[in-house]
């Protein structure tokens, strides 16, 4: 019974999708207003599950799947923005003719994916996950099927995603060869009496590897620019936000169980990929003219900073992963809404140049994304800069100061791309303008705008904030 | 009664709240009235920023300039782990409350006559930027002070890119750009900062007063964070070699904002210097003033004969602003009272009188639209309320003897020649360089024949530039004959400031 409580959130998830399959295969009319609507419900109701249960840590099937503070934390952020995401996808299916009940559906099956992944505590439930969240994503990119693009785009991310699992699995047989176990925790005790052998050394750069294809994290990028391109802008947007939380998470929670004890041992591959990531995304973006794949660079950039805290090792470097990544995941949000206002009477628009003059046109839309511009940049009052701060504050306890000032160095780089978006809506004169955008979108930007403005700056919320992710990151490293 | 009331985050976030106030009329409002709102708009900033100036004014009487420590001091949790919401004044950083409230409103009135588009937006633009100064000033909270002191970029990005001239992407770009590169180099300073004072302390704090009191971090450490600072201070200041992106960014931002830019956003780095580089690393900042010195002399030099080759009125007085910053970086490094006071009062005047110049620059530009020198010639015959009130700004710029400018560059003159009589020379040479630039921009603009056909018909100085003006050149002079109005306010907190500076390096000396 207990094991069945620990895995509420998650049954209820699969139940109320293949209800909602169901139900949408049963009608031949069309359901998929109707099935959005619910599956947002339900994403709302499993991401508030694991502070309304306040159920004791505890593990089920066997101890594959462990949840925890840190797996409650990640479920809640992975709900609500992909309830998020999911009420983006409304006005804009519709007006493409491509509304369709299976998307909603989908969604469902990749959180689900993406919340066994945040508790799986077995390198076995851990790949589920990965795939089970993979799959529906893969799909949800070539949505448009009829759309070339969006087909390249779900062929490329499918073909890259096979790679990087059989990456996966390669380096979790190598591990299991060498320690004996996919569990997590024996396979930290089995390295503490064996050490680092040379096999789990292979076997966790090649999990490191897989895991970083999934988070686009360079050199193992590639993929991205194009895919965000190709699939439906509000798929994009759900692409830039939660499938990249659960993969941090996975990310974090391998570097501190099973490979907790050599910290020396993955502490120079997570640098290389941060290095990497913050250059390649801040330089790869300069040279954008579609907004789109400037985000794509720019969640490259993002996912080296948020790498950056994770080197250190730490449970303020988990909790500042947890804060920066939470603060990108609303920014982002915000940013594809705004993204999706750009339409014109003819179609959507998507090259930075169509923003020119928006100041002018529609000055309310012009101002919430600059907020989302700046706060990317890291400018505070906004909370963008308070992600930074403490992503970057646990490598200086480190001893890695130098992977913060390239950090910070990087960021001023990224400056430019950022103001560039200013520029072209503030000084440039308008050449046309936006249709009214749909109320659902407008909402959504201006609650991400409000969230990314005061919160933090509010005495008494920010400690809040703070000591949810802080206890989440307490409760990987008590695991 | 000022005891019980949070005075200080009143003067800092009044203007915001008006700024939000602003803003939420003009987004509930309909489009019929939004004429009517533009209009009224400057009204409105006018009357808070006139409000603000009057707390301000009621705070600075209430100021017991006796003592050296912080006062107004307000202490309210914030993000925790030592990170709290800290802000207080001393006698340092009290008068340039004062100053930035006191210019705004004359800001905002230049702007009501010389601003042709998108009021509201410019009148909420500026108001944000009144309340990032001023939090940039009362902060004790090394991240508050970061928080304030790098907020700015987002205002003056806006303010020079929409309001400015026709290079303005470029200049706009380039001050962001510049400032945010030194200011990230702070930021790891200051991340740094906390960590070891968590070691060191046992607790980690940013609060200053703490920090300042019982910190004592390692030399060869110093050094690192002392460059880290000044790399944002020295481009906030700005000093030679990192000045160039004020001569573009004034050239093209619209008068007030000139006004704001020389005549409070380069103190920030002055004021940096003396509230966090002095006191956090005495012994660094010791072993490297040498450095500065030279840097300011050359600064002086250099600046005022690039200003000399300037055809336009802007860039001319900017290169004379990064000039008249050489001296405060001069003055602030001898770690005298003389050498301090004068640093201080330095950034004061050259506030009101560049302020000032460049208000006489906006009232031709506004009137002709062009800053072209080679244009001008002959004002004295047509505006002869402008041309009197233009040579008394000038000659203060020289720093003729009677006027603030006089006592900023003796005080520091002083102050340097107890260190090194060269270096004193050296800033000597400068004044002299000076007249020659500020002396040459005058004859041409305003001496002469009226050679110009279109100059016949300018018209002299509005009820509200004589205004203006005339509240400026009262307190340019009042300041150049009774200097204590300044100096007894900041004696206090600077002999504090030497005091402990003087301590450590004793400490440091036993070591």
């Amino acid at each position: 019974m207990q094991a069945l409580s620990t895995f509420l959130p998650e049954l209820f998830l699969a139940v109320s999708a293949s209800l909602l399959l169901g139900f949408g295969l049963s009608k031949t009319n069309d359901r998929s207003v109707l099935v959005r609507y619910i599956s947002v419900g339900v994403l709302v109701v499993f991401a508030s599950m694991g502070f309304l249960l306040d159920r004791p840590a505890g593990t089920s099937f066997s101890g594959l799947l462990l949840n925890n503070d840190f797996s409650d934390f990640l479920k809640c952020v992975i709900g609500l923005s992909a309830a998020g995401a999911l009420l983006l996808t409304q006005h804009y299916f519709q007006s493409e003719r491509l509304d369709r009940y299976e998307f909603s559906v989908l969604t469902l099956y990749a959180v689900l994916g993406m919340s066994i992944m945040a508790s799986a505590n077995n390198l076995l439930a851990m790949y589920i996950g990965i795939e089970m969240q993979s799959l529906a994503l893969y799909i949800m990119a070539a949505f448009n099927r009829d759309s070339l693009r969006a087909s390249e785009a779900g062929l490329k991310y499918f073909v890259l995603g096979a790679l990087s699992s059989g990456l996966l699995l390669y380096g979790a047989s190598l591990v299991y060869g060498f320690t004996g176990s996919l569990d997590f925790e024996t396979i930290r005790a089995s390295i503490a009496v064996s050490g680092p052998t040379t096999g789990v050394i292979a076997g966790m750069v090649f999990l490191l590897c897989g895991l970083a294809f999934k988070i686009s994290a360079a050199p193992f990028h590639m993929w991205t620019p194009d895919v965000y391109e190709g699939s439906p802008t509000p798929v994009t947007g759900f692409f830039a936000a939660a499938p990249k939380l659960a993969a941090m998470a996975i990310i974090a929670r391998l570097i501190t169980v099973p490979f907790g004890d050599i910290i020396g041992q993955w502490q120079q591959v997570i640098v290389v990929l941060a290095v990497l990531s913050m250059v390649v995304g801040a330089l790869g973006a300069i040279v954008q003219t579609n907004i789109k794949r400037l985000m794509a660079y720019s969640s490259i950039a993002n996912m080296g900073y948020a790498l950056v805290p994770l080197a250190a090792a730490s449970v303020a470097g988990v909790q500042g992963m947890l804060v920066f990544m939470t603060i990108y995941v609303i920014t982002v949000i915000g940013v594809f809404a705004t993204i999706l206002q750009m339409r014109l009477r003819n179609g959507m628009v998507e090259q930075i140049s169509d923003l020119s003059g928006l100041s002018k046109t529609n000055p309310g839309m012009a101002i919430s994304f600059t907020i989302l511009m700046f706060s990317l940049i890291g400018i505070p009052p906004l909370l963008g800069f308070f992600g930074k701060l403490y992503a970057f504050l646990p490598a200086f306890e480190a001893g890695l100061a130098w992977l913060a000032i390239v950090a910070l160095v990087a960021s001023v780089i990224g400056a430019f791309y950022y103001l560039r978006l200013v520029k072209v809506m503030w000084f440039d004169e308008p050449t046309r303008e936006f249709v009214r955008a749909p109320r659902t979108v407008r909402v959504i930007t201006i609650v991400s705008v409000l969230l990314i403005f005061p919160l933090l700056i509010i005495p008494g919320i920010a400690g809040g904030m703070l000591g949810f992710a802080e206890s989440a990151a307490q409760a990987l490293f008590a695991q | 009664m000022l005891e019980d009331l949070p005075v200080l985050s009143l003067i800092t976030f009044i203007p915001l709240a008006g700024a939000l106030l602003l803003a939420l009329f003009a987004w509930l409002g309909k489009d019929e009235g939004r004429e009517q709102l533009e209009k009224n708009a400057p009204r409105a900033a006018l009357v808070i920023s006139v409000a603000v100036f009057i707390l301000s004014l009621v705070m600075v009487l209430d100021f017991d300039s006796a003592q050296a420590g912080f006062q107004f001091m307000e202490d309210t949790p914030w993000l925790g782990g030592g990170i709290e919401y800290r802000v207080g004044v001393d006698g340092i950083s009290v008068l340039f409350v004062l100053l930035t409230t006191f210019l705004t409103p004359f800001c905002i009135l230049a702007s009501m006559t010389s601003v042709k588009k998108r009021m509201l937006e410019y009148m909420i633009a500026f108001l944000v930027l009144e309340t990032l100064m001023i939090g940039v000033f009362v902060s004790l909270d090394l991240i508050l002070f970061y928080l304030f002191f790098e907020a700015v970029l987002i205002p003056m990005f806006i303010i020079i890119g929409v309001w400015g001239g026709k290079n303005r992407v470029y200049a706009s770009y380039k001050f962001f750009l510049y400032t945010l590169l030194g200011s990230v180099l702070m930021l790891a300073a200051i991340l740094w900062i906390y960590f070891y004072s968590g070691q060191q302390l046992g607790a980690p704090t940013t609060d200053m007063r703490v920090l300042i009191e019982d910190l004592s971090i390692p030399a060869g450490v110093q050094t690192w964070l002392w460059l880290a600072f000044f790399a944002s201070f020295a481009v906030k200041m700005p000093m030679w070699p990192v000045h160039t992106w004020l001569p573009d960014a004034h050239v093209e931002a619209p008068t007030a904002g000139s006004v704001i830019l020389a005549g409070i956003l380069l103190k920030l780095g002055g004021y940096g210097f003396l509230r966090f580089s002095i006191p956090l690393f005495p012994e660094a900042s010791l072993n490297l003033a040498p450095i500065i010195f030279w840097m300011s002399v050359i600064a002086i030099i250099y600046t005022s004969l690039v200003a000399y080759r300037q055809n336009d009125m802007k860039k001319l007085i900017a290169y004379s602003s990064v000039a008249h910053m050489g001296f405060v970086t001069m003055g602030i490094f001898t770690f005298n009272l003389q050498g301090i006071q004068g640093g201080i009062f330095q950034m004061l005047s050259h506030g009101i009188i560049s302020g000032a110049l460049f208000f006489c620059v906006g009232v031709i530009y506004d009137r002709m639209h062009t800053r072209e020198i080679s244009f001008y010639g002959g004002l004295v015959s047509k505006m002869p309320v402008y041309a009197a009130f233009f040579l008394l700004f000038t000659m203060a710029n020289v720093g003729l003897p009677g006027t603030s400018g006089f006592v900023g560059e003796i005080l520091t003159m002083v102050g340097a020649y107890q260190v090194s009589p060269w270096i004193a020379f050296g800033a000597a040479l400068g004044m002299i360089l000076s007249a020659v630039y500020a002396l040459y921009l005058y004859r041409a603009v305003v001496f002469g024949e009226v050679v110009n056909e279109k100059l016949n018909d300018i018209l002299d100085v509005t009820k509200t530039e004589v205004f203006i003006l005339g509240t400026l050149a009262f307190f340019t002079i009042l300041l150049g004959v009774y200097p204590s109005l300044i100096t007894d306010v900041t004696a206090a907190s600077v002999e504090k400031l030497i005091a402990d500076f003087n301590t450590a390096q004793i400490a440091a000396g036993v070591n």
